[in-house]
């Protein structure tokens, strides 16, 4: 690109002339603006050459109509830029520019009510790195047609903003010492977002796209300038790239001797340059297709910057290039090769493995969107709605649907770092158990599909290491490498385990850290750290029986420890009912399965894209914080649950349940977009809870709720007849005197003679085990000693 | 094509070539790339091949209009780069890469194979039609003419039954009146054939002709993995163009594309030419060579076609209408579902035979083949009906020629020996090769309606390491929720399918399944090979082709619930819980119901009536009964 421009002004304010290297001064950079080494900018100009040629041949005489009637104003030809204006006006973007929408934790040590970018530029003068980036949302807010410009003619308005950008800083810091000039660097152009919808238009134009790194060449070293020497009379001389070719001087311009220019190596200037294939993150992807990759050219200090597996928004220039079969042929393949310069990179979980990322959950809705979802919100039936939403092929089971979305919305997250508690946990876990054939697996891997990291194990395929993370020798460059299990995979997401039972003890082991500190801790391979699994675990087992006992407690049915129960917020049985009424409408609703046309279907409930949209815009937006009344609610319901339990002399609610109680009332108010908790959240939280506990902790023998039964693992009456046996055991033992010895078989038999109710040897043995914890007795072999 | 751009001109192409090919039998009249190989195909002619979408490649931009410039004499002419590959230009002339007129415009490249596990008697009837069709166009392609007439003494005595009767029929269809068509092709010839030099020697045919089966492809042993799904496969792959709505095709859709064929010397020059030439050139040095020869293999192994029309295909049965929507096609469906019973009850003989003289699991295959997944509720696939056949005997040749008779009976099949070493070795799920950037192919990629019969009666006691645990582990879920999770290494990507899984078995598998029959076999050939041989030699060409259009029909139809019947089956359902509530589930509903859809759909019946329920009831209380009885005969076995 060049000017049409009067030799004066073009030196000056030509982008032109900013960016070549005759400009460049050798040896120690000095101060001051003159001093500062500009650095060339192959992210921006590699067609340059092309519109040079084309400003000579056509096009010249209308642009300078039309520039003379506007005043001497001039534009960049084939643009409407104007480079002074240009200039001017980004000037006064920087010098006044504030954020109204900042938030106070999005830059942290910006001065909120000072012009932004001026901040920004004091800080390259501290820090020294010379690069301004410039978010272009900010821009578009402040001055649309700057913007608009920017978008579509990057490569000539970036050196004005350089320009521009330097002018301020070098006016501001006349002392500063920069490795090279300051260089612009725009991002979040909103142009597209997508991989999938870039098209011939975006030619040339800066886009911001969004996906995933999957591969990334060598460094490779890009030759910008050739340096040449003649072999005859040591004339030297500079040549440079053109369109990726040198022109090797053929004649030497000092003694006319032919072909006597050869190259010098480390004399010819280079800059580094890498590529990289970027491929459509898996959201962006329609069904049933493959994701789409782009090349992307990164330069310079941009090398480098970023691994396969990460995700970025890369901002940049979109290139096509025509490819030459052959450079003796003078077909061409009609296609083009297209690329993107890179210009800025913007890592999207760069803070995935320690801490927590807003940015990545915050998907973009637009504006239409977050007016359905809010339209949504406040409906009063929203509750029921989104349960019967979800999964509606599943029948009933109302309350755990509802438990479920609970957990899909999970609750506040709580720091508590600096009270020496660390974080709370804000997911919610969800057990769900019980008969084969009603439908768990098929509710998990609904969820599964819901979720956007979620992850679906099944407990039989699935081991310890397989589940949490292990190190790996990787087989290109022999390198330890940690891999991560679903546990991790499944960060801020769902992780859905089948067959939990069937999960063997070891690997079982390993939750019990996941589910309550939200951690997983690794000490292998000389590799020792720990990883946050911030997820929310959906699962799913089958009674030991197979066949729920419905005369044995859950405890028995499930046979897992109840360490692992306990960290469960909710336990939901799934049984068979075995209901005339029930079987009735479950006939109905299956037999229309299978007939109703699809279109019908749709009609009836809510779309699950919706659905989705709907509980990320909630788990991204709103964090409900505890309200006074809700509060008392809370304290209310903790300790009436207390009470149950203390009427009959045991403590039967823990903390821990105090902690799901909160975490349920707080993903209910969510749900309402609220971002206060009030009393009908406690309300539902507790029903839910009552609700599973009702069914998970009756008591088969009392059938009174009694929550030590997940707690213990026994029911308060069995605790107590275990208690009256020991008791009527010592009773027993210190009737017959003081003999030191006594057999057990005759003890046992004394025993159950007295008894009134059948003692089995068990029970038998439990209580001599519950006196010999006492220090009454040891029991060796087949004797009693009394102690 | 030395015109002015203008937009209509595209939307008229596809317009003409969509009225001609509707003409009387038109499309059988095109050369398929299924049957002819490609060197026996004219460069740039239409031609039709019926595939399956592999993988999908990048959008690829290309000049739609570009301008070349003489340099002597400064003459400047626009050319359309649509429906190409190379843009081309005379020897004085000179592309002008800055020309304001030049148009970029965006293409897609899908990477499309043949379809996998296709029958052989699919091949053979597609190519038969283009045969007898070819007798009356004579004219027109001698290179292809001279592939057929020599194919044609071959084919005849080569095939165990010759489809004689059908051959009538078609001809029967056909109006004589092919001339539009022919001067349409002969005018494509002129027009975009005039300078490329014809590729083929006359003098192959005999070589290619001798070696006796008509689809190997060229000579040139490939060291170039062609990726077809399955192992074994032949054929050709091809790239195939599409210009419009290619949003609309997805991975593993069957589609029949009508496009120009584009063998190019050219495009193969990119991969032999010498790297250094270009080394200097940043867009050519950044891809990997696995890259290059992966997205621009030789044209002559892998040939380009630029679509022109294509469509995706319902079934790929060539005794059926391609679409059954049409008005001629009714009249077939009318006219075949009049004749319905017969068909079933000879088929319900056939297989019985086949299985040994066990009718109930014939009847039980009979449902099996004619499901199909035909809407999915959330995550719940319905419609998919995973038999499986326990009680095979081990070892025996026996599931061998089950597999053998289905392969004759369906359009596309394939036979998975569950043995160790096979699940330990063999790639079951497509994986995405970041440095070749394609999806490397498994063999559960496979299209709608494929038959998996899965021999579980190899499996040997033994170990299966990690690649066979997942091996497992993608065949049950895609028994249960019709997908396959394929590898994209950073993240999985879940692709939906339709696949008919049977499994044989000697004991339960331990596959999940919809259906558990035991086989009781009523007979013990003595020689089983001759029993099946004879068996399937036995019958009629003609009937066989029946039973073919049968099962990919009765796929295809609606079927419906009345209220009526709704009531009647709530009531049963509620009875039958009452009386056992143990033993009666949900379950039993879902497959009882499926069981009385495929039972009503096997007689040609779309909606549900009492009889049908009372019967599939009475169809699984037989079958329990007998896996009953097996528990009693084996004792603990489940």
């Amino acid at each position: 690109f060049s000017f049409v421009a009067i030799p004066l002004d073009f030196d000056i304010s030509s982008p032109l002339t900013y960016g070549t290297p005759s400009s460049r001064v050798e040896g120690t950079p000095r101060s001051g603006v003159r001093g500062t080494p500009v650095r060339q900018r192959p992210d921006l100009g590699s067609v340059r050459k092309a519109r040079q040629v084309d400003l000579h041949s056509d096009g010249l005489a209308e642009d300078i109509t039309t520039e003379q009637s506007l005043g001497q104003k001039l534009v960049i030809w084939g643009t409407d830029v104007n480079v002074a204006s240009c200039k001017e006006r980004f000037q006064r973007f920087l010098q006044r520019f504030i954020d109204p929408l900042a938030k106070e934790d999005e830059d942290v040590g910006l001065d909120l009510n000072e012009p932004r970018y001026m901040q920004r530029l004091e800080e390259i003068n501290m820090v020294g790195e010379p690069f301004l980036n410039v978010n272009c949302d900010h821009l578009r807010s402040f001055d649309e047609n700057l913007y608009r410009q920017l978008i579509c003619y990057p490569q000539e308005v970036i050196p004005t903003f350089d320009m521009a950008a330097n002018e301020i800083f070098f006016d501001r810091y006349p002392d500063s010492i920069l490795e090279h000039q300051i260089q612009v660097r725009p991002y979040n152009a909103l142009k597209t977002r997508n991989m999938r919808s870039l098209n011939p238009e975006d030619i040339d134009q800066l886009i911001t796209i969004s996906g995933m790194v999957i591969r990334s060449s060598q460094l490779i070293p890009e030759m910008q300038e050739a340096f040449f020497k003649c072999q005859v009379c040591a004339f030297t001389t500079r040549v440079e790239i053109d369109r990726g070719r040198i022109a090797e001087p053929s004649v030497c311009k000092n003694c006319n001797t032919t072909h006597s220019m050869a190259l010098i190596h480390n004399r010819s200037m280079f800059s580094d340059k890498q590529m990289i294939k970027l491929q459509e993150s898996p959201e962006d992807m329609p069904a049933g297709q493959t994701p789409h990759t782009v090349a992307l050219f990164a330069h310079n200090d941009l090398v480098d910057k970023v691994q396969p597996g990460d995700r970025v928004n890369v901002t940049g220039i979109y290139r096509a290039v025509p490819i030459r079969v052959n450079p003796r042929v003078s077909n061409v393949k009609s296609v083009y090769k297209t690329h993107i310069d890179v210009i800025h990179y913007r890592k999207t979980d760069s803070k995935r493995l320690h801490g927590v990322d807003e940015e990545t959950e915050q998907k973009m809705f637009t504006e239409e969107r977050v007016a359905i979802l809010k339209e949504l919100s406040k409906k009063v039936d929203i509750y029921e709605r989104l349960s019967s939403a979800l999964a509606p092929s599943i029948y009933e089971h109302e309350d755990i649907k509802k438990g479920i979305l609970l957990q899909l919305f999970g609750g506040s997250r709580k720091d508590f770092t600096h009270t020496g508690r660390g974080n709370f946990r804000s997911e919610i876990n969800i057990l769900l158990c019980g008969d084969p054939g009603t439908s768990k697996s098929q509710l998990l891997q609904y969820v599964y599909n819901l979720v956007p990291r979620g992850q679906y194990t099944s407990g039989k395929g699935s081991s310890a290491v397989g589940l949490t993370a292990y190190v790996m020798k990787d087989p290109e460059t022999r390198q330890l490498v940690l891999q991560t299990g679903a546990l991790v995979l499944s960060d801020n997401g769902i992780c859905c385990i089948d067959e939990f039972d069937k999960m063997n003890e070891s690997t079982r082991s390993v939750l019990h850290e996941v589910m309550e500190q939200q951690t997983l801790s690794i000490a292998k391979a000389g590799i020792i750290c720990q990883l946050n699994a911030r997820t929310s675990i959906l699962a799913a087992a089958n009674p030991i029986e197979s066949q729920w006992n419905p005369k044995k407690t859950t405890i028995e049915n499930i046979q897992l420890p109840h360490t692992l129960l306990s960290r469960f917020d909710l336990i939901f049985l799934m049984l068979d009912p075995r209901d005339e009424a029930y079987d009735r409408r479950l006939a109905r609703h299956l037999v229309s399965l299978y007939y109703q046309s699809e279109e019908k279907m749709e009609e009836e409930y809510m779309d699950m894209a919706v659905l989705r949209d709907y509980i990320a815009y909630a788990r991204s937006y709103v964090n409900p914080r505890l309200g006074e009344e809700a509060s008392q609610a809370l304290i209310e319901a903790y300790v009436d649950m207390r009470k149950i339990g203390s009427g009959r002399g045991m403590v039967s609610a823990y903390p821990r349940q105090l902690e799901s109680l909160i975490r349920l009332a707080e993903a209910h108010a969510k749900v309402r977009f609220s971002e206060k908790v009030e009393t009908i959240d406690v309300e539902e939280a507790k029903r839910l809870h009552r609700e599973a506990l009702k069914q998970s902790a009756t008591d088969p023998r009392t059938g009174i709720v009694d929550i030590s039964i997940l707690t213990t693992g026994m029911s308060t009456t069995a605790r107590k007849r275990k208690e009256e046996l020991a008791q009527a055991l010592r009773k027993l033992i210190q009737s017959k005197g003081k003999t030191p010895a006594l057999k057990y078989q005759q003890l046992f038999d004394d025993l159950r003679a007295q008894s009134d109710m059948a003692v089995t040897k068990e029970m038998f043995e439990e209580a001599l085990r519950a006196l010999a914890d006492d220090d009454f007795l040891t029991v060796t072999g087949k004797t009693v000693r009394l102690l | 094509a030395q015109n002015v751009p203008n937009s209509d001109w595209e939307k008229k192409v596809t317009e003409y070539f969509r009225e001609k090919l509707k003409e009387n039998n038109a499309t059988n009249w095109v050369p398929s790339l299924n049957d002819v190989p490609v060197h026996y195909l004219k460069p740039n002619s239409l031609v039709k091949f019926r595939c399956m979408v592999q993988d999908m490649f990048d959008p690829e931009f290309y000049m739609g209009v570009y301008e070349t410039v003489d340099p002597n004499t400064n003459a400047r002419v626009l050319h359309f780069g649509k429906y190409r590959d190379v843009a081309e230009c005379g020897p004085q002339q000179e592309i002008d890469l800055n020309s304001s007129q030049t148009v970029t415009s965006e293409r897609q490249t899908f990477y499309c194979v043949p379809v996998p596990g296709e029958s052989a008697w699919v091949k053979e009837i597609s190519f038969l039609t283009e045969l007898v069709l070819s007798e009356s166009v004579v004219v027109l392609n001698p290179q292809f003419y001279a592939y057929i007439s020599a194919s044609q003494a071959r084919v005849s005595p080569s095939t165990s039954y010759t489809p004689s009767r059908h051959k009538r029929s078609y001809e029967e269809d056909e109006d004589m009146d092919l001339h539009p068509c022919k001067q349409k092709e002969q005018h494509l010839g002129n027009s975009s054939g005039g300078d490329i030099h014809g590729c083929v020697e006359p003098k192959r045919l005999e070589t290619e002709a001798s070696a006796g089966h008509h689809l190997i492809s060229p000579n040139c042993s490939p060291p170039l993995d062609l990726n077809f799904p399955l192992p074994g496969e032949k054929g050709p792959a091809c790239l195939v163009k599409v210009y419009e709505s290619w949003e609309s095709f997805k991975v593993n859709d069957v589609l029949e594309v009508y496009g120009i064929l584009s063998v190019d010397p050219v495009l193969s020059i990119v991969n032999s030419e010498e790297r250094d030439s270009s080394a200097l050139d940043p867009m050519e040095c950044m891809d990997t060579a696995e890259e290059q020869r992966v997205h621009s293999p030789p044209a002559s192994l892998v040939p380009r076609i630029h679509v022109i029309l294509a469509q995706k295909l319902q079934h790929i049965n060539p005794l059926l209408p391609a679409c059954l929507n049409e008005e001629e096609s009714k009249t077939f469906v009318s006219n075949f579902m009049s004749e319905l019973s017969p068909v079933r009850a000879e088929l319900l003989g056939f297989l019985t035979h086949a299985l040994l003289g066990d009718s109930l699991a014939a009847e039980y295959l009979i449902l099996h083949l004619i499901s199909t997944v035909y809407a999915r509720r959330d995550v719940l696939p319905l419609g998919k009906f995973t038999v499986n056949l326990s009680g095979c005997p081990r070892n025996s040749i026996f599931t061998e020629h089950v597999y053998r008779i289905i392969q004759q009976l369906v359009p596309a099949s394939y036979r998975l020996q569950m043995t160790i070493e096979n699940m330990n070795h063999s790639r079951f799920i497509p994986h995405k090769d970041y440095a070749a950037n394609r999806l490397v192919s498994g063999v559960l990629q496979l299209a709608s309606n494929t038959s998996l019969v899965v021999d579980e009666t190899q499996l040997e006691q033994g170990q299966l390491d990690t690649t066979g645990v997942h091996n497992v582990t993608a065949l049950g879920n895609l028994i249960t929720w019709q997908k396959v999770d394929y590898d994209f290494s950073y993240h999985q990507m879940e692709f939906p399918c339709n696949i008919n899984v049977l499994i044989t078995s000697e004991g339960r598998s331990l596959l999940p399944s919809d259906c558990q029959v035991h086989l009781q076999p009523q007979l013990i050939p003595p020689n089983m090979e001759e029993y099946m041989t004879s068996l399937l030699t036995a019958v009629l060409p003609s009937v066989l082709n029946k039973f073919r259009i049968y099962l990919s029909l009765l796929r295809l139809l609606d079927y419906s619930i009345s209220d009526e019947v709704t009531k009647a089956v709530e009531e049963d359902f509620v009875e039958m819980r009452k009386s056992d509530p143990e033993s009666v589930t949900a379950d039993d509903l879902h497959r009882t119901l499926l069981v009385a859809r495929f039972l009503s759909l096997s007689a040609g019946q779309t909606t549900l009536s009492r009889e049908r329920w009372l019967r599939a009831k009475q169809l699984e209380a037989f079958r329990k009964a007998r896996l009953e009885q097996q528990k009693c005969v084996n004792g603990n076995e489940l």
